[in-house]
């Protein structure tokens, strides 16, 4: 089946949304509550409203399925002056003060303000009484900033299933909402987000229960602003200025693939990688265990034992030491008297040189690994 | 590993992660998979939550997954096998078993039928404290799934019985036609972050890269060509559980020891500290100082992992690469530069430009990874085998074959753990690992955050046995084995089932191993952590 969007001819299969031709031909349609992981879209944000040529009434594109021969414009005037005007509504809602937020530059929001041209709050008329806590060690959250989007909903409910997310009333202190739906386990999303949506008005807002939250992260990364964030985003370099490199976590045996944000040689940031197997989910250690890398105790120098005490050396006389006294101890009693621990925290490059040196060089099959699992 | 390697010829997990949200059934015992690994989990999660899979868990601690769970079995400690073959039981008495595949691709089912025949629910209800009606359910549960899968880690194989465990559930899947298929499978998941790799990579003793055996001629030659040395060792060599003792006895003069730290990892540690103590000559290279690392002649610096290049496999067998984000600090350098200068000190010339040149040799000598190119990986991981450029790479094992062409079922009695409780150690201990730290502490202990949610290793008790020795939250407790006393804070939870208490062993001021019983298992080598007897005692 075939559509046009903005003009252009996009070719599709029976049940695919707008937002997902749009995505395949790399045409740009805002979102904010859509969370592509998620089980379904939640269209609670109206943002990604578009125009169909003969129809009034503009359309969700996350949740609106394309038909044969469907005109669509991603950005009418009719469009445009729809977005501003939510987002005048969303900044409105919250106490959008940019130069105190953690995330500059790299706020979903932001962009969309500056795309669409809405106007900001009238501060002196906005509501101050909101909370900002450390939620646990690792992920601070800032009411002022929150848009109800509903991404952490998803994030937490759908995509990890850690169902930790909350609803409290926000007044200068934050309450919890009790509900006994949202204690089972497999409570919904939608149903804390339909929660939400019938107080769209009062300070209600979806936040991480300290008592159930594991501080994956997941949320973090979902949320398009600066509400819920980690303690890294609110205390580091931002994000813009850091170069981005994607490697393997270093923990658990999963390899989730991370993406380092590094800048003067340190590591500030870990995000997930949108790859296999993990898609972007990460765990606390991966996602915030980072730190050590950096820590002040690394080992630095060689070191070799005299009288029971360590001192520093050059390499070439710690390397000259080892290999002197590994072939002697091979001379007097033989290559099987050499033992090699290999290491499961190694790379495979490493652990391949490690038993071609104990096998070729050593002279012994005396090679293992401590997790013998 | 040895045991599924028996069983079908290849140890490692047969099916990928992602293929678990394909499962109608998937069954985890000895696994706490939301904190050791919590992305794993995730997927089993969503297989429950949104696409309707079963779940079913065995295990004798409350974990999360219970909570998701259809069905819990709460077995005793150390008697996998009897639940297995109980399963197994019930299966062949009801017919439930897949015939087909039983006749066509497996071999020894009538020896085992003759095992399980005793292992009937009430038996089993006697050895397991599981209710035979439960057992009953989860056998028609998993038998009758059109696809099930089998998630398994250390709560399986660290039991001396471990390889028997793992052959079990092998055994379990293949009478029920549970492999080569999308959402079946036996899946140990694995540990720690490389250790497919290490194992791949020929950091055993009895195996060169992707596991080409040591004893055979053929191979030795092809190895020993390849990198230019007249001959190779041809006796298999010791395992790191023989290699400790020996130590001792002085038969072991130097060790090599390269990012790990047995003295806080392994069971039985003052043991372990003895033999590193009385060898002539000890190297440690590793990135920070460890508690192992302290006992050693010469220390070298190393990189951390996202100081350098290279690849890691993870527990699906996809290897993916390593990239280099920053230098490491000071004079540390990359693992194999150390091993290279080293080796062309002892006077073998070993040099490579970078890591790929290093990975092109591997794909040259190891037939499993043979068609993987850092090219090919760029953007993501590829599964082994995949032994051409033009292979797309393996996710699902043994779709029409096995490597040793069929599968074996292996007939297993059950047998009782190493040691038992008994009037002065009345209590089972058993260990694991926590969501905040990981293994041994060195990198975890040092994140600020991880230490605060975490700070402090703990002794999880039933509320019964905490009433019994008058314990309530917070009070230290002295904790004695046979082997060794360590003093924790008391934490009564109902995840700990009456008669047991878990300890986390990652901290080495409160080393869980000091408790745990070295009694290995016979053919993996690996030591019982999970079970040994303890009396506790509160401290004043
Ligand atoms: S950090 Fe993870 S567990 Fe906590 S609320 Fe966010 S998604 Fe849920
Ligand atoms: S992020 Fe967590 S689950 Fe993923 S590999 Fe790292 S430790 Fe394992």
């Amino acid at each position: 089946m075939k559509c046009t969007i903005n003009g252009i001819e996009c070719e599709f299969n029976p049940g695919q949304t707008i937002l997902e031709i749009a995505t395949k031909y790399n045409i740009f349609i805002p979102t904010l509550c859509y969370l592509k992981k998620s089980s379904a879209p939640t269209g609670k944000c109206n943002i990604c409203a578009v125009e169909i040529v003969g129809k009034d009434e503009l359309v969700r594109a996350c949740v609106t399925e394309a038909e044969d021969g469907m005109e669509i414009l991603t950005e009418s005037d009719k469009c445009i002056i729809h977005r501003r005007e939510i987002l005048e509504n969303l900044l409105a809602m919250g106490y959008h003060d940019c130069p105190t937020c953690p995330i500059p530059g790299s706020c979903e929001l932001q962009d969309l303000v500056f795309r669409y041209g809405a106007k900001g709050i009238d501060f002196t008329k906005a509501k101050k009484e909101y909370v900002v806590k450390y939620i646990t060690p690792f992920i601070r959250w800032d009411s002022s900033k929150c848009v109800q989007c509903g991404r952490c909903i998803q994030a937490c409910f759908d995509v990890q299933v850690n169902n930790a997310i909350r609803i409290f009333e926000v007044d200068g202190d934050a309450k919890k909402v009790e509900d006994r739906e949202f204690e089972e386990s497999k409570v919904e999303s939608r149903r804390i987000i339909e929660r939400l949506k019938a107080d769209f008005k009062e300070p209600i807002l979806p936040a991480p229960d300290e008592n159930f939250c594991v501080s994956c992260g997941e949320c973090v990364q979902a949320c398009p602003v600066g509400a819920l964030k980690s303690s890294f985003e609110w205390l580091g370099p931002k994000k813009w200025e850091m170069k981005r490199v994607v490697t393997t976590c270093s923990y658990c045996g999963v390899g989730c693939q991370l993406e380092l944000y590094v800048k003067d040689n340190k590591v500030f940031l870990v995000n997930g990688a949108d790859r296999a197997p993990n898609h972007g989910s990460l765990c606390v250690k991966g996602r915030f265990g980072f730190r050590f890398i950096s820590a002040d105790d690394r080992l630095k120098k060689p070191l070799i034992k005299e009288n029971g005490k360590f001192r520093e050396a050059s390499w070439d006389e710690a390397l000259d030491f080892v290999a002197k006294r590994l072939s002697e101890i091979k001379a007097n009693y033989g290559p099987d008297s050499i033992g090699v621990f290999a290491s499961a925290r190694i790379t495979n490059e490493e652990n391949y040189i490690l038993q071609k040196f104990t096998r070729a060089v050593l002279g012994t099959n005396n090679i293992d690994h401590c997790a013998r699992l | 590993m040895a045991g599924l390697a028996a069983a079908f010829g290849s140890g490692a997990m047969t099916n990928n992660i992602g293929d678990l949200e394909n499962a109608e059934v998937i069954l985890v015992t000895g696994s706490n998979t939301t904190e050791n690994h919590p992305v794993i989990s995730t997927f089993i999660k969503r297989a429950v939550k949104h696409k309707g899979a079963k779940l079913i868990v065995v295990d004798p601690r409350k974990i999360k997954l219970t909570e998701f769970a259809d069905i819990w079995l709460r077995q005793n400690l150390g008697t996998d096998i009897a639940w297995i073959n109980g399963m197994m039981h019930v299966i062949i008495k009801e017919d439930l078993l897949d015939k087909k595949f039983v006749e066509q691709r497996t071999e020894g089912f009538e020896e085992l039928k003759k095992v399980v025949e005793k292992y009937t629910p009430e038996y089993v209800e006697k050895i397991t404290s599981i209710p035979k009606e439960k057992l009953i359910e989860a056998a028609r549960m998993y038998a009758k799934a059109k696809s099930a899968a089998i998630c398994y880690t250390m709560g399986i194989t660290q039991h001396i019985t471990g390889t028997d465990n793992v052959k079990s559930l092998a055994n379990l899947a293949l009478l029920c036609g549970n492999l080569g298929i999308p959402g079946g499978g036996v899946n140990p998941l694995r540990g720690q972050n490389n250790v497919q790799g290490a194992c791949d990579m020929g950091g055993l003793p009895n195996v060169y890269s992707g596991y080409q055996p040591v004893t055979n001629e053929e191979i030795r030659e092809k190895m020993a060509k390849a990198w230019g040395v007249s001959q190779l060792p041809d006796k298999v060599g010791l395992k790191v559980t023989e290699m400790v003792p020996m130590a001792l006895d002085k038969s072991i003069r130097a060790l090599y020891i390269v990012g790990e730290n047995p003295i806080v990892s392994d069971a039985d540690i003052s043991h372990v500290k003895k033999a590193l103590e009385s060898v002539d000559f000890l190297v440690v290279q590793d990135i920070f100082l460890t508690d192992t690392a302290k006992l050693a002649d010469v220390v070298l610096p190393a990189a951390a992992f996202a100081e350098k290049d290279g690849t890691f496999t993870n527990t699906e067998r996809r290897v993916s690469r390593v990239r280099k984000a920053i230098d490491p600090p000071g004079e540390a350098k990359a693992d194999h530069e150390i091993i290279c200068e080293l080796a062309t000190r002892m006077g073998y010339k070993m040099k490579y430009s970078n890591v790929e040149e290093i990975f092109e040799e591997i794909r040259k000598v190891t037939p499993s990874y043979a068609g993987i190119t850092y090219a090919r990986i760029e953007k993501e991981g590829l599964f082994w085998p995949c032994p051409e450029e033009n292979h797309s790479g393996t996710p699902i094992l043994h779709r029409e074959k096995f490597p040793i062409g069929k599968g074996k079922f292996h007939a297993i009695e059950y047998l009782p753990p190493a040691e038992q409780i008994d009037e002065e150690y009345p209590l089972w201990l058993t260990t694991g690992r926590i969501l905040y730290q990981y293994h041994t502490g060195t990198m975890t202990r040092r994140v600020e955050g991880l230490n605060k949610i975490a700070p402090e290793c703990f002794v999880e008790i039933s509320p019964t046995d905490a009433a019994t020795y008058g314990l309530s939250d917070g009070d230290m407790v002295e904790v004695a084995s046979r082997r060794g006393k360590v003093v924790a804070k008391v934490k009564v939870s109902d995840m700990a089932r009456k008669g047991v208490i878990f300890m986390p062993f990652h901290y080495s001021e409160a080393p869980a191993n000091m408790l745990t019983n070295p009694a290995l298992d016979p053919v993996a080598g690996i030591p019982e952590y999970k079970v040994c007897a303890v009396k506790i005692a509160k401290v004043a």
